[in-house]
Parts: structure tokens; C-alpha cells; sequence
């Protein structure tokens, strides 16, 4: 086990760098850099004092430098102009726009991020699962043919639209809070019981939004798999040994089905992170995805940069603890990789 | 499976065995058709698909008479009808085979709100295959102004309502089809590229090639992609043409897309090299070339139309994502991602529900291509 885990971080890592270096390369695609253009409309409206300081900006973040040593810096394997301080030793780099360092201004809606998605998660496991399961056992029947049709739809409607129709009827009728994650008497006031179920009932309607689609796949899944154990025979033995309804379709086969129930999060992670960024810049949530879409039309690339990191992080933070699980759920993925070397 | 029909199983013709009797026929029963006579045969049997299908490829039809079919040019504005409501029709009525009834706009002068009501009493004929409005160019070359149908003389036809700028709602949901369709298209032209080539090498080779093709796979497939799509389309140079910017956001699409594809493709090139018949190509002296264009890719390409099939409907979902955000495809182009762009307005939703329309084709669109995609599957495999 502490094989498998060591190998697995080791993997982890070696994603990460490269996919470091992916999004070094992506933020610096655009022609021009921020504070070029700043620097440009500057002279032309002859504010010396401030080009001054654009330059010593340019200086401090080693945008005279080249391509890969900037890329170097960024990360803090290289000594830059005030030594190693880059993403490693976290200094995650200066928002242009904002005039602040780039921790500042993600601040609360990192941890909110991580808030939203985790929650998102949690709705899906506990609607598919029960889902999965009835639609199994009660395969080609009326419930089976709902469970069927929520996917369709949860499939085909895009993200952004169920937002707004959520949030307009359960505003309309159930009373549930638009906008935000939580009431404005909260903001950034220090957690309580208060702020928690505030950020509870605000949470609701994002969280089915999110979640839609990934426990629609997901019920499919388990459906598809259920379906297999139960027409085995050890099943059928069961039943003539007289077990349960229950405990026959709970005890052994739901327990087998569960397997690529959990591996299958790991693959659903990246949508569902993708969902969470839609859908909180439609739902104006003080997740990272607004934050994200305005530094990327500002070309505010340390800050984009970092999102991009941090969220690409988070899936495969996400990915790495359900294997993991997965591990721990199925000796033989934990032995297989030790047969084989 | 205990409770299928046994009977259909054990059941004996009692006619004589003819054995000139077609063997494409589409209603023998037994195997030796040929197996794309198989795989239709299977097909048919998905109604869904079947339908889907059908809607898909007549849509895809009319895509380049759509200045014909539509009533109204696309940047067609009127400013007395701005955010209209849909208008009423109805058929065979007063000697003519449609009329509508005209509205009537008012400026509550309490709220400023233009009001909008639908006159009963003067119904307007709707021409049929009349000229009206501006002139377009069918293919490129015949230019023409007839039209389908037409609003009537002096008057709107406005069957979706109007939005914020008073352009008809129906005939841009229907220019925007163009882009919104072909998106997905071109997007899956590229990643089908790029997964094939990657996957065939990646098969083909084996070896360190392989090890580093599956650890680009894994490294891109864990990527959430639409910041990385918002990051790479906010990278599109501000002063492009709609033409180019519609081409690098149906690249941006394909991009990311491969490593199904290219999954697919080596798994199923790692499959079929075991297979006898590539060893007996093999030992008669076939070139590599041979091998995988004449004995390998027939068994795989229908795997690989039948996925692509799949995954079109995430690319029209993307475009319209992007768009809707801003940083798609820009405002002189017309697509329903950009028609969606004005619902992200709740109060202008909640006011005039009419503009979440473009919403209805691509649900529609989005469900078919998943309906023609698993029957497609389902029927590739005619021999299980």
C-alpha cells in the first residue's frame, strides 16, 4: 500500500510540472503582455511617474527575461530578480489589475471553491447511488424509466440554463436565496453556525446544477453494473438459500458494482470542475470562476495562471485521494502493480 | 435470459429452401449478409436512432438554404419591436393558408415598458414563396430575395418574439444553426486527427512511444477543460475576422478532445494485431501499409464513427458555453451560444422568456446526436 501510494504521488508530481508548464505556455499565447499595453498608454498620455513604476513592476517579475527563464521563475526553481520566489515557495505572483499580490486577491474563494466542488461530489454519490440501485433492481419499470429520462436530461441541458431555471423557480417558490454563497451579513466574518447554514441553503441550487450531469452518467453506470451482478449465479443461490430481498442485492453484488462507482469520480472530476467555473460566473458565486474569466479578458496572466494551476490541482488532487479509495475498496489494484514489477 | 421469446429461437420457415433467394434482402433472418447489410439491418431496429438520425442529416440539409427557409435576414432589425412576443398563426383561415395576427406596441407611460398586444380582429395573409426583404446569395452565386415564407406586406412575423435589438428570434435561431452545427463538425475533423495519428503510433509501435503517448492521455484527459478552453480562446487576437475566430474556436474545440479517441484507436489496434487474419496477412508478405489500411482500419473505423458520433454533442455544448461566456464567437456571427449570451440577464429571463428559445435546438441537436451515437454503437457489433 505505501508502494502504491508512493508511486502514485510520484506520478502526481510529474502531471503537475507538465502541466505547469502547459499553462505557462497558454497565458503567455496572447500577443503583448499587461503590463506592456499599460506601459504603451502611459507614455501616450505622458504619465511618467507611473511608467516608472510599471517598469520597476517589469523589473520585479522578470518580464525582460526570456520565455523559459520567466517560466522557471514562475515556479521558484530559478533564482529570479529578488531570488527564489516563485509557486513553490508560495508567492503566487502579482495581479496587475487588482494592483495586489495575486494571494490577496483569490483569497476566501479558493477555500469556497473547494467548498462548492466537495459538496458537488457528495450530491452525487448520494442521489446516484440510491438511484442506481432502485433503477437496477426495479430495471424496465416506470422508476428505471424516469431514472433514465433525469439522465437524458441532466445530459443534454447545458449547465448555465438549469442554472437560471433553478434559480428562478426555487426562488419563486421554495424561498431559496439567488446569488452569492451566502447572505451579506457573513461577508468575511468568521465561521459560525449562522454563516454555515447560510452557506448551506446557498449552496442548493449550484450544487444540483453542478451535479446533474455527473450523477446522471454515474447512475447510468451503476445501473449497468448491478444489472451484471445480480444475473449471476451466487445471487440466485442466495435467493434459494432464502437471504433477504435486501441483503441479497445490498451485501455482495451492490458492494461489487461499487468499484467503478468510485474510479469513475476520478474521470468525472475534470467536468465537474469545469461546471463549478460556469456555473459560478452565471450564479455570480464568489467561487475562483468569475475571478478567472475577468483576468483572462484583462490578459491579467499571473492571475489567470494561477487559477488555471490551482484548479487543474484540484482535480488531480481530487483523481489521486479516489484512487486511493479505490485502492483500499479492491486488494487487487493494490497487488497488481506488485505482481507485475 | 429465461424470458425472451423461445420461439423466435426455434423457428422453421415452411418454405422451401431457395438458394438463389437474394442474400442482401433485408428481411432474411440469418447471418451470411454482408456485414454492412448486417450492421443496417441492426441499426433499423433503434427506432430513436433511426428518427435522430434522420433529423440530423435533414437539418444538416438545409443548412445552405437557410437564407431561403428563414423569414427574416439575421442582423435584421426593427426597432419598434424590440423584445416582441411570439406571434399568433393560424391556418386556413379567411381563403388563405396562413395569417397572423399583427401586435401592437404601446409605451406604458407609468413604467416605460413597451406593451405588446395582439390584434384578433385584422388577420394578415402570410405570403407563401414571395420576395421580400434584403438579398442574399445562394451558394455563394444566385442572388435572390425569395423567400419561404414572408412577414406580411407592411407587417411582422415574429413567431419566436423579438430580441433587444428587435432582430426576429425564429430566423437567427435558424442562421445560427450554421455555425452552432458546423462547429462540432470541424472540431471532431480535428481531434479525429490528431486521436488517430497519436493512437495508431502509440499502437503501432508500442514501446517507450506508447508509454509516452498514454501519459499525455492521462495528463490532458485531467485537465477540466473549459478554463483551459476560455484560456486558449481568450488567447485569439481581438482584431480577427468572425471567419477566423469561428476556425480557431472549432480547433480550441478539437484540441482537447483527442485522448478518447486516441484510447480507442490503440486499444483497438492492440486487439486486432492478435487477430488470425492479420497474422496470415502478415506471413503472405503484406506491407505494414496494407495491413492497416486493408485488413485493420475496416474493423475499427465504425467503432471510431460511431464514438466521434458520440462526442460531437460536447463540442456544440462547448461553442455554446464559450460563446454564452463572452468568449466564443463574436457578435457580427450569429450562433445560439451568442443568442443565449442575452439570458444571462435573469430580469430580461424572467421578463421575456422568449429569448431562452435557442435553447429548444440545442437540447434537440445534443439529444439526437447521443440517440444516433448509441444506436450506431449498439449496431456496429452485428455478430453479439
Amino acid at each position: 500500500m505505501i508502494r502504491f501510494l508512493i508511486r502514485r504521488l510520484f506520478t502526481m508530481a510529474g502531471t503537475l510540472v507538465v502541466v505547469s508548464a502547459l499553462v505557462f505556455a497558454i497565458i503567455n499565447l496572447p500577443p503583448g503582455d499587461f503590463l506592456s499595453n499599460q506601459i504603451a498608454e502611459l507614455r501616450a498620455t505622458g504619465q511618467e511617474a507611473s511608467i516608472a513604476k510599471a517598469e520597476f513592476l517589469r523589473k520585479t517579475y522578470a518580464l525582460d527575461k526570456s520565455l523559459p527563464e520567466q517560466y522557471l521563475i514562475w515556479l521558484g526553481v530559478w533564482p529570479g530578480p529578488e531570488g527564489f520566489n516563485g509557486l513553490l515557495q508560495g508567492e503566487y505572483g502579482w495581479s496587475f489589475e487588482f494592483d495586489r499580490p495575486v494571494g490577496e486577491v483569490v483569497g476566501e474563494t479558493l477555500w469556497l471553491t473547494v467548498v462548492v466542488n466537495l459538496a458537488a461530489v457528495l450530491f452525487i454519490y448520494l442521489t446516484a447511488l440510491p438511484l442506481g440501485a432502485i433503477a437496477a433492481v426495479k430495471a424496465n419499470t416506470w422508476i428505471d424509466y424516469l431514472a433514465a429520462f433525469i439522465g437524458y436530461i441532466g445530459l443534454a441541458t447545458p449547465n448555465f440554463l438549469l442554472a437560471l431555471a433553478l434559480l428562478f423557480y426555487g426562488n419563486r417558490y421554495l424561498g431559496l436565496p439567488i446569488g452569492g454563497l451566502m447572505d451579506p451579513e457573513y461577508e468575511g466574518k468568521a465561521m459560525g453556525m449562522g454563516k454555515a447554514w447560510s452557506v448551506f441553503l446557498h449552496l442548493i441550487v449550484p450544487v444540483i446544477v453542478i451535479g446533474t450531469s455527473g450523477a446522471a452518467a454515474m447512475v447510468r453506470r451503476l445501473r449497468a453494473n448491478l444489472l451484471d451482478e445480480l444475473s449471476k449465479p451466487y445471487v440466485i443461490t442466495a435467493q434459494a438459500k432464502g437471504v433477504p430481498h435486501a441483503t441479497r442485492v445490498i451485501r455482495y453484488p451492490l458492494r461489487m458494482a461499487l468499484n467503478p462507482f468510485v474510479a469513475d469520480i476520478g474521470n468525472l472530476l475534470p467536468s465537474l470542475v469545469s461546471g463549478s467555473v460556469l456555473v459560478s460566473v452565471v450564479m455570480s458565486l464568489p467561487t475562483i470562476g468569475p475571478t478567472l474569466l475577468g483576468a483572462l479578458r484583462s490578459q491579467d496572466f499571473y492571475l489567470s495562471g494561477f487559477i488555471l494551476m490551482f484548479v487543474s490541482a484540484l482535480t488531480l488532487f481530487g483523481m489521486l485521494i479516489s484512487d486511493i479509495l479505490l485502492a483500499l475498496l479492491d486488494p487487487r489494484i493494490r497487488f497488481s502493480s506488485r505482481t507485475r514489477n | 435470459m429465461q424470458d425472451h421469446d423461445d420461439a423466435e429461437y426455434h423457428y422453421v420457415s415452411p418454405e422451401a429452401y431457395d438458394a438463389e433467394a437474394d442474400l442482401q434482402s433485408l428481411d432474411r433472418v440469418d447471418l451470411d449478409a454482408p456485414t454492412y447489410v448486417l450492421i443496417w439491418r441492426r441499426f433499423l431496429r433503434h427506432r430513436l436512432a433511426v428518427i435522430s438520425g434522420v433529423y440530423l442529416v435533414a437539418i444538416y440539409l438545409a443548412l445552405p438554404f437557410i437564407d431561403f427557409i428563414a423569414p427574416y435576414a439575421p442582423a435584421q432589425r426593427d426597432a419598434d419591436f424590440i423584445y416582441a412576443p411570439p406571434q399568433t398563426v393560424s391556418f386556413l383561415t379567411d381563403g388563405h393558408f396562413a395569417v397572423t395576427y399583427p401586435i401592437e406596441s404601446t409605451i406604458d407611460l407609468e413604467t416605460f415598458q413597451a406593451k405588446f398586444e395582439t390584434n384578433y380582429d385584422k388577420p394578415e395573409p402570410i405570403p407563401i414563396f414571395a420576395n421580400c426583404g434584403p438579398k442574399y446569395y445562394l451558394f455563394g452565386v444566385l442572388e435572390s430575395n425569395l423567400r419561404l415564407f414572408c412577414p406580411p406586406e407592411g407587417g411582422t412575423l415574429h413567431l419566436m418574439g423579438a430580441d433587444r435589438l428587435g432582430r426576429d428570434i425564429h430566423s437567427r435561431i435558424m442562421h445560427g444553426a450554421r455555425l452552432s452545427l458546423t462547429v462540432g463538425l470541424i472540431g471532431i475533423a480535428i481531434s479525429f486527427s490528431i486521436g488517430m495519428v497519436l493512437g495508431g503510433v502509440a499502437g503501432y509501435f508500442g514501446g517507450i512511444v506508447d508509454w509516452f503517448v498514454m501519459r499525455a492521455i492521462e495528463i490532458v484527459r485531467s485537465l477540466p477543460e473549459l478554463p483551459l478552453w476560455l484560456a486558449l480562446s481568450a488567447a485569439i487576437p481581438a482584431n480577427w475576422g468572425p471567419v477566423s475566430v469561428f476556425f480557431m474556436i472549432s480547433i480550441i474545440l478539437g484540441l482537447l478532445d483527442w485522448p478518447g479517441l486516441a484510447r480507442a484507436v490503440r486499444s483497438k489496434f492492440l486487439a486486432l494485431r492478435e487477430e488470425d487474419y492479420v497474422k496470415a496477412a502478415e506471413l503472405m508478405g503484406a506491407s505494414p501499409g496494407r495491413i492497416i489500411g486493408a485488413h485493420m482500419m475496416p474493423n475499427f473505423m465504425s467503432h471510431l464513427v460511431a464514438s466521434a458520433t458520440l462526442s460531437i454533442p460536447g463540442m456544440i455544448l462547448g461553442e455554446t458555453a464559450l460563446s454564452f461566456l463572452g468568449l466564443g464567437l463574436r457578435p457580427p456571427a450569429v450562433s445560439w451560444g451568442l443568442m443565449l449570451n442575452d439570458a444571462l440577464n435573469l430580469t430580461a429571463v424572467t421578463i421575456y422568456p422568449w429569448i431562452t428559445l435557442p435553447l429548444v435546438p440545442v437540447i434537440m441537436v445534443v439529444l439526437a446526436f447521443n440517440f444516433l451515437g448509441d444506436g450506431l454503437r449498439d449496431a456496429m457489433d452485428p455478430y453479439s
